[in-house]
């Protein structure tokens, strides 16, 4: 839940990511650097090979950096062992993804404490049921995944991300796999959520109203950061979009 | 993660339930056994302490040797009775005698049940403490008087009243059946015929007149067993000996004993087999099923799941499965013990029942090996989950990665292979194994082979399935053509044309087939581990139809070589069972007969060991054509006094050349000095006589009952039917003997292994059923992973039939390349066996294999019907948009 000593939550630098060897090599990131502060929520955007992706694995030690350090909470995940990186995920790390992946044999309140119930804890019953009412799934919250719609799913994978108050949520495309409507009352959650309980969140997206929500908005081309916007409308978001050839 | 563990399982209950059977069916078979041989003991020991219940002590003759067959212990003195009954620590004494009693049915034959003994004995006193029958109608008998069991009289409808023939020693004699009886508590003595007479009787009958040949002994109140025991030895006869009466009962159990260990462990290998074969079931069904589950587990990774908590997670799992799965097994094995005893019944083997006793034991046993195999088992797919690397929880399509092994999968099988084979010749031809020896090693070694060449066989997926899918495709067509042409296959047309409109096709197009073969070659480990399951199991049944078919065609091969000159053979009912010789002494007075030729046979010891001896007449020496090392023909008829001739192994082993001594024992504790006469090489499938044999002259005069084990007849004319009848009526007073041609005698030897091979065939069957639910779960899980690729072949106009069509040719192809590669491998075993024991000749037995092909086919096609009414009705625009 801490920051380090200069107090980013999120600090990358001098990120390369290579596939491959020799001529068949492909560098999906040639040099990023980045820091998160807390509460802030930053937006990853690019086209398709920009190595938006590849950057958020890399950020969430997913996956590892061919050079460059990542550090999350003020530990540099590239010195970690497996271990330490698991216990890493448990206590500093949440994950929203594109497509939900929740766990279909159990309920939406067993998937919420999932994380806490692999760490041996249990949540803080007020707090819990608070994180239910947030979500608006307090009523749904016996039902399985393939009784839940795409929306009510994504919800309840939000709440799995935030119930253990991890240092900082992944959001890898959150609103991908759903329709517009549906879609933005999820990224009202997100604002909403990051904002009220100051939680420091990396959202990768393509589209341009789920980056409105942001506090800041990084382009990525070729491998490279090459233009940031503060909150912005949707509008200059386009706008630097097409500049970036997103 | 206990949750999720837990959960998953029960939220696939059908996969569950699929894999589980797998180990079900093995564990069946371990608590069956254990609850029929229990069962079994439980009979014989009731029956063995029931008959010695009343009586303190008991004296029997010690017999010389340790066989149990043919001759038997020397009888004590009937004036021994009287010197017991004086002493001062004896309250009672009675004395018995017994022998073989066959009971004649309405039919003229001897009442046989299967190999049960034919008990005869007498009844001093119906109401004395010794007497463990229970009269339930009639009276005890009197003179020419007869008790018979009740089982044998309710079967055969004889009542109390009826006259009934019974043979002994002599022809048959004819009694009336004065009273019906019951042994204690058992029902069935399992087939066992009892006949009881009053004393004199029974000792005409049996041929020990003034004899017993045990005395039972009521010792007073208050007397010490061991101060009776003293005053009893005192007064006895050299070879006679006197036990307790528990004692006593404990003796007569040992052999029954040792055989009830043999059956045990022989039917715990079978249910080892099925729960081998359920390993691989295991193994494979969860790796498919964690191959599908990757996203899930790397999801649990990125929640902060550590390696080791997936692995418990996926232990945990195959514990519960292990668990529920052993202990319904269990369940079913008191129903499989039943089968068991219904099994044997009907190859003739009828056992005892007093009721099935379910220990303790063998709930902790079956629990234990059930869920040990199906945990070992899960361990390789458990380590390679926990190989799932988080980010595949964002990718799509993400694979399980390979085995830290894998590189060196091939370089690995190849060698488990080869140290199989290694072990397996070693057990083989290896010096100075013992029994147990050579079989563990064999066992180990048959064991690697069968893990080395299923990993191995992914390499030939592909080309066998390029080689065997054409083939298939025209079977099956031509196949469904047949049953379309018979009246059944009318009957499902006419169903077909009312439910659908129009009429079946014939033939579909190639494209079902096509696919299908894609399928099985898209991921040939998967392919290759569900076939080898039934790889195994054809293994083993083929070895099983290599030896049979090696040994009656040796044995058939022995015939057609030595027996020479002759017509007919005169053997038991039961074909094995050495018969009085009264029966081959009547023959020679029929007219037409030339020569009757007779092989006795009995127990005699030498060296320090016990075995069965043989004796021949000097008719019988132009009957046999052996291969003589030393003596000739001529020697048959010329052993005279002190001659024998013996074969060349126990010659080789014992050091005996022409002319050299030899020391031999008979039954009835007496020893003679031979001179080897003759030395001869028994072919491959063996000979009549046994390893040492003699004069029948010389053999009479040591034993008091001579048995025949064969007769050879040799009548002028040769072999005709007038012949043959002239002596089938002679033999009529001979209800336990019969005659047959020579081919007849073939025959009637080599049915029992046909029997036998009928019990192997359906105790190997459970493990075939086992590899059958592996293949349905293999195809349910993969119609699983490819609900959208289903979904697509429908969107774009594949029918449902063609759809059933294309899992049941992938089953199909599944099924015969295990089959095809359990023939070769089982070709390959038995050919190594048959190589090494010499009494054995290898032949192949090619509709046997054949038929085993075909069932190969049979069950790809029956497991794939569950399976492709699954795929041929999801619902289209479901599938499509499976996750």
């Amino acid at each position: 839940m801490s920051a380090n000593g200069n107090g980013a939550v999120v600090l990358a630098t001098d990120l390369t990511r290579r596939y491959g060897e020799g001529d068949a090599a492909v560098d999906a990131l040639q040099g990023v650097s980045l820091a998160v502060e807390p509460g802030e929520l930053v937006a990853v955007m690019g086209p398709s090979g920009s190595g938006k992706s590849t950057l958020m694995h890399l950020l969430a030690a997913l996956d590892k950096p061919t050079t460059g350090t990542v550090e999350i909470a003020g530990q540099d995940v590239g010195s970690l062992n497996d271990r330490e990186v698991t216990l890493l995920r448990r206590q500093h790390i949440g994950f929203v993804f594109q497509f939900f992946n929740l766990l279909p044999m159990l309920n939406a309140e067993e998937n919420v404490k999932l994380p806490l119930s692999i760490a041996g804890e249990k949540p803080d019953p007020e707090f819990f049921s608070e994180l239910m009412h947030r979500v608006g799934l307090t009523d749904r919250r016996t039902h399985r995944p393939a009784e839940l719609s795409g929306g009510q799913q994504q919800r309840v994978a939000i709440a799995r991300a935030l119930v253990s108050k991890p240092s900082v949520v992944f959001a890898d495309e959150p609103t991908g796999n759903l329709d517009s409507q549906t879609g933005g009352d999820i990224l009202a959650l997100l604002k909403a959520s990051a904002a009220e309980l100051n939680q420091t969140m990396v959202m990768v997206t393509h589209d341009a109203h789920a980056a409105e929500i942001a506090d800041r908005v990084l382009f990525l081309a070729d491998g490279r950061i090459v233009e940031e916007l503060p909150r912005s409308d949707a509008n200059a978001i386009l706008a630097a979009m097409a500049r970036t050839g997103s | 993660m206990t949750r999720v563990a837990l959960a998953g399982l029960f939220g696939r209950k059908l996969r569950t339930a699929l894999t589980a059977i797998a180990i079900v069916l093995g564990v069946a078979m371990v608590s069956g056994t254990f609850v029929l041989t229990d069962s079994i003991n439980k009979a014989f020991n009731s029956i063995f302490t029931d008959v010695r219940k009343g009586s303190d002590i008991v004296i029997t003759g010690k017999a010389a040797t340790s066989t149990n067959n043919g001759s038997t212990a020397p009888t004590v003195p009937a004036s021994l009775l009287a010197q017991v009954r004086g002493l001062s620590s004896v309250q009672e004494a009675e004395g018995g005698v017994d022998g073989e009693a066959h009971l004649i049915g309405s039919d003229g034959k001897a009442i046989v049940f299967g190999g049960a003994p034919n008990l005869g004995f007498s009844i001093s006193n119906g109401a004395s403490r010794f007497n463990p029958l229970t009269l339930v109608d009639g009276a005890w008998p009197k003179g020419d008087q007869v008790v018979i069991d009740k089982s044998t009289a309710s079967k055969k409808h004889f009542k109390v009243g009826d006259e009934i023939g019974v043979q002994s020693e002599g022809p048959v004699e004819k009694f009336r059946i004065s009273g019906l009886v019951k042994f204690g508590t058992v029902s069935t003595i399992g087939g066992a015929t009892l006949a009881g007479f009053d004393v004199p009787t029974a000792q005409r009958l049996f041929d020990k007149p003034d004899q017993y040949d045990e005395i039972a002994i009521g010792t007073k109140p208050g007397v010490s067993s061991n101060e009776a025991l003293q005053q009893v030895r005192a007064i006895l006869p050299p070879d006679a000996q006197a036990r307790t009466g528990a004692q006593q009962a404990k003796k007569d159990a040992q052999d029954t004993n040792s055989f009830i260990s043999f059956l045990r462990t022989f039917l715990l290998a079978f249910g080892g087999v099925a729960l081998f074969v359920g390993s691989f079931v295991i193994a494979n069904s969860l790796s498919i099923t964690i191959a599908q589950r990757t996203r899930e587990l790397a999801t649990l990774r990125t929640l902060g799941a550590s390696r080791r908590q997936v692995l418990r997670s996926i232990i945990l799992e195959s514990l519960v499965v292990g668990t529920l799965a052993s202990v319904v097994g269990l369940f079913l094995g008191l129903l499989l013990a039943k089968g068991l005893f219904k099994l044997f019944d009907a190859v003739g083997f009828t056992l005892p029942n007093s009721g099935l006793v379910f220990a303790t034991r063998t709930v902790i046993v079956a629990l234990l090996v059930g869920i040990l195999v199906t945990v070992l088992a899960s361990l390789r797919p458990a380590f390679r989950a926990t190989r799932v690397e988080p980010i595949a929880a964002v990718r799509e399509g993400a694979t399980l990665p390979e085995g830290r092994f894998a590189r060196y999968r091939t370089l690995g099988s190849l060698m488990v292979t080869l140290f199989g084979f290694a072990a397996l010749i070693y057990g083989l031809f290896g010096k100075g194994l013992g029994t147990a020896g050579v079989l563990i090693w064999m066992g180990v070694g048959a064991l690697a082979i069968f893990i080395g060449v299923s990993l191995l066989s992914t390499r030939i997926i592909g080309p066998a399935t390029e080689a065997l899918g054409p083939p298939i495709r025209w079977l099956l067509t031509a196949a469904w053509i047949v049953f379309l042409i018979t009246p059944i296959g009318w009957i499902y047309i006419a169903y077909y044309r009312i439910r659908y409109g129009v009429f079946p096709t014939f033939v579909d197009r190639s494209a079902s087939a096509e696919l299908a073969e894609d399928n099985a070659r898209r991921n040939p480990q998967r392919t290759a581990s569900t076939a080898a399951a039934l790889m195994i199991g054809l293994a083993l049944v083929t070895f099983v139809a290599v030896l049979a078919s090696g040994i009656t065609s040796s044995f058939r091969g022995a015939v057609h070589q030595i027996w020479h000159n002759a017509d007919y053979a005169i053997t038991a009912q039961n074909n094995f069972e050495p018969i009085p010789v009264a029966a081959a002494n009547a023959v020679r007075t029929v007219p037409g007969v030339e020569a009757v030729g007779n092989v006795r046979t009995g127990d005699a010891k030498a060296f320090g060991h016990s075995f069965f001896a043989t004796a021949v007449n000097p008719a019988g020496a132009t009957m046999f054509n052996l291969d003589w090392k030393v003596g000739s023909k001529a020697t048959l008829a010329t052993l005279g006094d002190d001659g024998a001739f013996v074969d060349d192994g126990y010659a080789k082993k014992h050091h005996l050349v022409g002319g050299s001594p030899f020391r031999m024992t008979f039954s009835n504790g007496k020893t003679k000095v031979f001179h080897i006469r003759g030395i001869f090489k028994p072919p491959a499938g063996g000979s009549p006589f046994g390893s040492v044999t003699v004069s029948q002259a010389t053999w009479d005069k040591f034993n008091q009952n001579p048995l025949n084990l064969y007769s050879f007849v040799r009548m002028r004319g040769g072999e005709t039917d007038a012949n043959f009848a002239k002596l089938d009526a002679k033999l009529k007073s001979f209800p336990n003997a019969k005659v047959a041609t020579r081919e007849k005698f073939i025959d009637n030897q080599i049915a029992p292994l046909n029997n036998i091979l009928n019990v192997l065939y359906v105790l190997l069957a459970l493990s075939v059923i086992v590899s059958l639910f592996g293949i349905v779960n293999t195809l349910v899980l993969t119609v699983f992973e490819r609900t959208r690729e289903i979904g697509m072949l429908r969107a774009i106009g594949m029918t449902q039939r063609q759809v059933r069509r294309m899992i049941r040719h992938e089953s199909v192809i599944t099924a015969l390349i295990g089959g095809v590669l359990g023939i070769v491998l089982g070709v390959v075993l038995g050919g190594l066996l048959v190589y090494r024991v010499d009494f054995i000749k290898f032949s192949l037995p090619v509709t046997s294999l054949i038929v085993f092909a075909i069932a190969a086919i049979v069950v790809g096609i029956l497991a794939a019907i569950f399976p492709a009414r699954r795929a041929a009705r999801l619902n289209v625009l479901q599938a499509l948009q499976y996750e």
